[in-house]
C-alpha cells in the first residue's frame, strides 16, 4: 500500500471490479483518493467505524441517497449534493450536524478523474460546513448496473435544548417564512439534461443550511417548522406539512421570490416553479410576532438575503394550499403527481 | 394545447437554425418554418422550432384595445351611476 | 417576459371584466367552447371563470393532443417499444398516459422498453445519428402547430440519409373536429352539447391561419374568435363572442392579431403538404371516427413510416369502464359528473388521459378547480 509512495495519480484509469474487490487497488483507492482529500482526525483512525465525542443534547440521524443526472451541474456535483442534502435534512429537525459518514456505489468503468473531482468537492463542501467525513465505504458494481456513481451519506447531529421543531406542528395563524428564491437547483439540472440543454446563468443554489437555522434558532428557540423543499418543490413541501399538522396555506403569488431566468426557462419547458427542486431553502413556520425579527436575522445571513413572508396557516378540515395569484384569482397548489415533465402542450 | 413562448432572436446560426432569449436562457431553435427572420424580432418557439414572428405593432393595438374596453366600461357605470336608474347595457 | 407579463396583468383583467358584465346580457346564458386545452389551462390557473358572469358559460374542448389520442394509437406505442426492439422517442406530456390495462410508456419504460423523452425532433434526430445500429422511431402527436417540426424532420432524415429513423404518425386537424363537434347528435342518454361560439385554437392557426374556420362559422352559424393563450386575450376574446352573439353574427374574428394572420405560415403549411397527406379517417378518443380529420405519411416518405416498418399487431384496447372522458372531451360532461373523478381516478392514479395531460379538463378542474370550495371552506373556518 506504502509503494506508491507520494499518491496514485486518478488523473486516467476507470474503475473496474477489484477497487471493490478488498485487494490492493481498493485499499489504494481508499487511501489516496479518499483518505487523501477528506483528511481529519476521526477517519485517520483508518477503523472501520468511527469513534467520536458528541456535545450534550438529544441526538438527531438523518440519511440519503444521492443519484443525480447529470452528475456535475452548474453550481455543484454529486458530491457537494451529498454533503448538502443530509446536513440539511439534520438541520431542519433544528438540530446541528457534527459528522457524516459517506457509501460509495460505484460502477464498473466510471473514470476515477469524474470521481476524484466528485470527491474532492465532497471534501470541500464538508469542510466549508464544519462538518468532516468520519466514516465510509466502496462498492463497485458491474456495468449496466449502476448509473456512475451513487452516495448515500448519513449525517449525525445534536439538538439543543428546548427545540421542538416538527412538521406538525403548524397552527393556524401563524406564518410562511421562505429562505429564498424558489427553482435554481431543478433548472439548473435541466439545462444540463440530454435532450434539453439550454444556456442560463442560473446555478444549483444547493448550501448546507445550518448556520443559517441556528441564526434562527438562537433569537427564536420556539419556531414550529422547518423544512427544506427539495423534490417536488415548494409545493410539495407545503402539502406534506399541511398533512401533518392538519391545517391550511394561504399563500400570496407576488410575494413568492423566483428569478426571472427561472420563471422563463419554466414557461420554455411547461413546468411551473412551485414544483421545482431546490437545495439550498427554507421555509419556516413561525407566530406572526417572530416573522419580522426571522426575516431580518434571514437577510444578514448569505443564505437567506432575499427570504421573504410568503403566506399564512390557516384552518382547513381538507388541508388544502391555495395560492392568492397576481392576476387576481386563486388557485389550489396541489401535490406533485410523479415527476414533472417538460410538455408541449 | 400546443406550449408556444415569445422569445427574442440573439444570432441567426447556421444550418436554419437560430439562438432565441428568453430573459437570460438561451436556447438554440430551428428556423426552419420562417422565412427572413432578423436579429432582434420575437418569435414563437414551439417544440425547439420558431413557429411565427411577433407583430410589435399588432401587440401593442390589442393592448389598447383592451384599455379601451375598460375605460368605456368605466364611463358607462359612471353614466349609469349619475343617472341613478339608467338603462342596463 | 415581453408579450407574456403584459397579457397577464391583473389591472387590466379587472377592467376587461367589468366590459363583459356590461355587455352581457343577463336574461340569457352564453356557452363559449375554448377548444384548445391552453384555453382550459388558463381559464383555471389564472382563474378567469370568477371575473365573468355567471351566465358566461366556457365549456371545455378536445383540444388536447394527449387526450384525443386513441388508446389503440397508444397501445401501439407501447408494442411498438416493448415488442420491436426500437428506440421510442416521445414528448414527456405522453409518458403518463394510460393504455390497455393502465399500461403507460413509463410503465413499459420500466419493462426495459427504451424509451426518450424529447423536447424537440431535432432530439429524436441526434439520438437516430447517435444510435446508427438501432432502429428509431418518434412518437409524432399533436395538432397542425407540431406537424411542421415532424414534417421537417423526416426531410432531414431523407437529405441525411438516415435509414433507422421512422415516424409513428398521429398529427391531427382541428377544424374538421369543430365541424364535427358542432354537427355530432347527442349520444344516447345525454343532452345536446349547446355552444353558441368558439374561443378558436391560438398556435394551431399561427399555422393555418384563421381562412380554415369560416366554413364552419358559415355553415354551422356560429361565431369564432381566434383568442390567444394568455388569461387577457381569453377575456378579451370572451368580449368579442358576446358582441358577436348579442348581434347576431357568425363571423371568424382574430384577437390574437400578434401572431395569427388570415393565411398563416404558408412555408410551414408546404412543408407539411410535401411529406403528409389527409387520411381518409381517424379515430378519436371521445369523438369517434372523424372523416378527414388526421394526417399519415405520403408514399413518397414511407420509408420513414413507422406504420410500414414495424406491422403491429391488432389488438382490442380498451379504456377503462365508466371514464367519463369522452363525453368530457365533447363537452357533454363536465369532470365532476363522471363517477370516478377525484375518488378512483386522480392525478396520481389516472384512469384517463383527460387526468393526465395539464391541459385535460379533469387535471384542470382537480389542479385548480376545487378552489371555490377550499376558499369558501377556508372562510368559513376563519370566521
Amino acid at each position: 500500500m506504502n509503494n506508491t509512495g507520494k499518491g496514485q495519480s486518478f488523473r486516467t484509469g476507470t474503475v473496474d471490479m477489484t477497487h471493490g474487490g478488498g485487494g490492493r487497488a481498493m485499499a489504494v483507492l481508499i487511501k489516496d483518493l479518499f483518505y487523501r482529500h477528506l483528511k481529519n482526525p476521526v477517519l485517520d483512525q483508518a477503523h472501520d467505524a468511527a469513534v467520536f465525542d458528541i456535545p450534550p443534547g438529544r441526538l438527531v440521524i438523518s440519511t440519503d441517497a444521492h443519484v443525480v443526472s447529470p452528475l456535475f451541474f452548474p453550481g455543484g456535483d454529486i458530491g457537494s449534493l451529498s454533503v448538502h442534502g443530509t446536513l440539511n435534512d439534520v438541520a431542519m429537525a433544528g438540530a446541528q450536524p457534527v459528522s457524516l459518514t459517506a457509501s460509495f456505489i460505484l460502477e464498473e468503468g466510471f473514470p476515477l478523474a469524474d470521481l476524484e473531482r466528485i470527491v474532492m468537492s465532497m471534501a470541500q463542501a464538508s469542510s466549508q460546513a464544519g462538518v468532516p467525513v468520519v466514516s465510509g465505504d466502496t462498492k463497485v458494481v458491474e456495468k449496466g448496473k449502476g448509473d456512475g456513481v451513487f452516495i448515500t451519506t448519513t449525517g449525525v447531529g445534536v439538538l439543543p435544548e428546548g427545540v421542538a421543531i416538527s412538521p406538525g406542528a403548524a397552527q393556524a395563524g401563524q406564518v410562511v417564512l421562505l429562505s429564498g428564491p424558489i427553482g435554481d437547483h431543478g433548472v439548473a439540472i435541466l439545462s444540463k439534461r440530454e435532450n434539453l440543454e439550454f444556456e442560463t446563468e442560473i446555478r444549483s443554489d444547493s448550501a448546507a443550511l445550518h448556520g443559517l437555522v441556528e441564526n434562527m434558532i438562537s433569537a427564536v428557540p420556539d419556531i414550529s417548522v422547518l423544512r427544506d423543499p427539495t423534490r417536488g418543490g415548494l409545493a410539495t413541501a407545503l402539502n406534506e406539512i399541511a398533512h401533518a399538522s392538519g391545517v391550511g396555506f394561504v399563500l400570496q403569488e407576488k410575494e413568492i421570490p423566483v428569478r426571472p431566468d427561472v420563471r422563463a426557462a419554466c414557461e420554455l419547458l411547461g413546468l411551473d416553479p412551485l414544483y421545482v427542486a431546490n437545495e439550498g431553502k427554507l421555509i419556516c413556520i413561525c407566530e406572526a410576532a417572530d416573522a419580522t425579527r426571522l426575516l431580518d436575522i434571514a437577510h444578514a445571513h448569505p443564505l437567506g438575503r432575499e427570504a421573504a413572508r410568503i403566506g399564512e396557516v390557516v384552518e382547513d378540515g381538507d388541508r388544502m394550499v391555495v395560492m392568492q395569484t397576481d392576476f387576481g384569482g386563486a388557485r389550489v397548489v396541489d401535490w406533485l403527481s410523479g415527476e414533472q415533465l417538460p410538455r408541449i402542450c | 394545447m400546443c406550449l408556444a413562448i415569445p422569445a427574442r432572436v440573439v444570432s441567426l446560426d447556421a444550418d436554419d437554425m437560430a439562438t432565441v432569449a428568453l430573459e437570460g436562457i438561451r436556447k438554440l431553435v430551428s428556423t426552419a418554418l420562417i422565412d427572413d427572420v432578423a436579429v432582434g424580432e420575437y418569435v414563437l418557439v414551439h417544440v425547439g422550432f420558431a413557429l411565427h414572428k411577433l407583430s410589435e405593432e399588432e401587440a401593442d393595438r390589442t393592448l389598447k384595445l383592451m384599455m379601451e374596453a375598460g375605460v368605456l366600461a368605466e364611463e358607462l357605470e359612471e353614466m349609469a351611476a349619475a343617472g341613478s336608474t339608467g338603462d342596463a347595457p | 417576459m415581453r408579450y407574456v407579463s403584459e397579457f397577464r396583468d391583473g389591472s387590466l383583467a379587472r377592467k376587461l371584466a367589468r366590459a363583459i358584465a356590461q355587455a352581457s346580457d343577463r336574461t340569457r346564458n352564453y356557452h363559449l367552447m375554448e377548444f384548445c386545452g391552453g384555453h382550459t389551462h388558463a381559464i383555471f390557473r389564472y382563474g378567469v371563470q370568477d371575473l365573468v358572469p355567471e351566465n358566461v358559460k366556457y365549456v371545455h374542448g378536445p383540444g388536447c393532443p394527449v387526450c384525443v389520442l386513441p388508446v389503440r394509437r397508444l397501445d401501439d406505442a407501447v408494442e411498438l417499444a416493448l415488442n420491436h426492439d426500437v428506440i421510442l422517442c416521445t414528448y414527456g406530456d405522453m409518458m403518463r398516459v394510460p393504455g390497455t390495462k393502465q399500461k403507460s410508456l413509463i410503465k413499459a419504460k420500466a419493462e426495459g422498453a427504451d424509451i426518450r423523452m424529447v423536447y424537440s425532433t431535432q432530439d429524436a434526430l441526434r439520438i437516430t445519428r447517435d444510435n446508427s445500429h438501432r432502429e428509431v422511431v418518434f412518437f409524432a402527436i399533436g395538432f397542425e402547430t407540431t406537424t411542421p417540426p415532424t414534417a421537417v424532420a423526416i426531410l432531414q432524415a431523407k437529405a441525411e440519409g438516415l435509414k433507422n429513423f421512422t415516424v409513428f404518425c398521429n398529427h391531427v386537424l382541428t377544424p374538421p373536429a369543430i365541424a364535427h363537434i358542432v354537427n355530432a347528435p347527442a349520444e344516447e342518454g345525454e343532452d345536446p352539447v349547446r355552444i353558441d361560439g368558439f374561443l378558436g385554437p391560438s398556435h394551431v392557426s399561427s399555422v393555418i391561419g384563421s381562412k380554415p374556420y369560416e366554413p364552419v362559422a358559415r355553415i354551422y352559424r356560429k361565431p369564432v374568435v381566434i383568442a390567444g393563450f394568455e388569461p387577457l386575450d381569453v377575456m378579451q376574446s370572451t368580449l368579442m363572442l358576446i358582441r358577436q352573439i348579442n348581434e347576431g353574427r357568425h363571423d371568424v374574428e382574430n384577437q390574437y392579431t400578434r401572431v395569427v394572420t388570415r393565411d398563416g405560415n404558408r412555408k410551414a403549411q408546404r412543408l407539411v403538404e410535401q411529406v403528409l397527406e389527409l387520411r381518409r379517417e381517424f379515430e378519436w378518443r371521445g369523438l369517434g371516427t372523424v372523416p378527414q380529420s388526421a394526417l399519415k405519411i405520403r408514399k413518397d416518405f414511407s420509408d420513414f413510416d413507422a406504420e410500414k416498418r414495424f406491422p403491429v399487431s391488432p389488438k382490442t384496447s380498451r379504456e377503462v369502464k365508466s371514464c367519463e372522458c369522452p363525453a368530457i372531451l365533447r363537452g357533454a360532461k363536465r369532470p365532476t359528473e363522471c363517477k370516478l373523478f377525484g375518488n378512483i381516478c386522480t392525478p396520481d392514479n389516472p384512469m384517463g388521459a383527460c387526468m393526465v395531460s395539464s391541459e385535460g379538463a379533469c387535471a384542470a378542474y382537480w389542479t385548480y378547480g376545487r378552489k371555490r370550495d377550499a376558499a369558501a371552506a377556508i372562510k368559513e373556518a376563519a370566521v
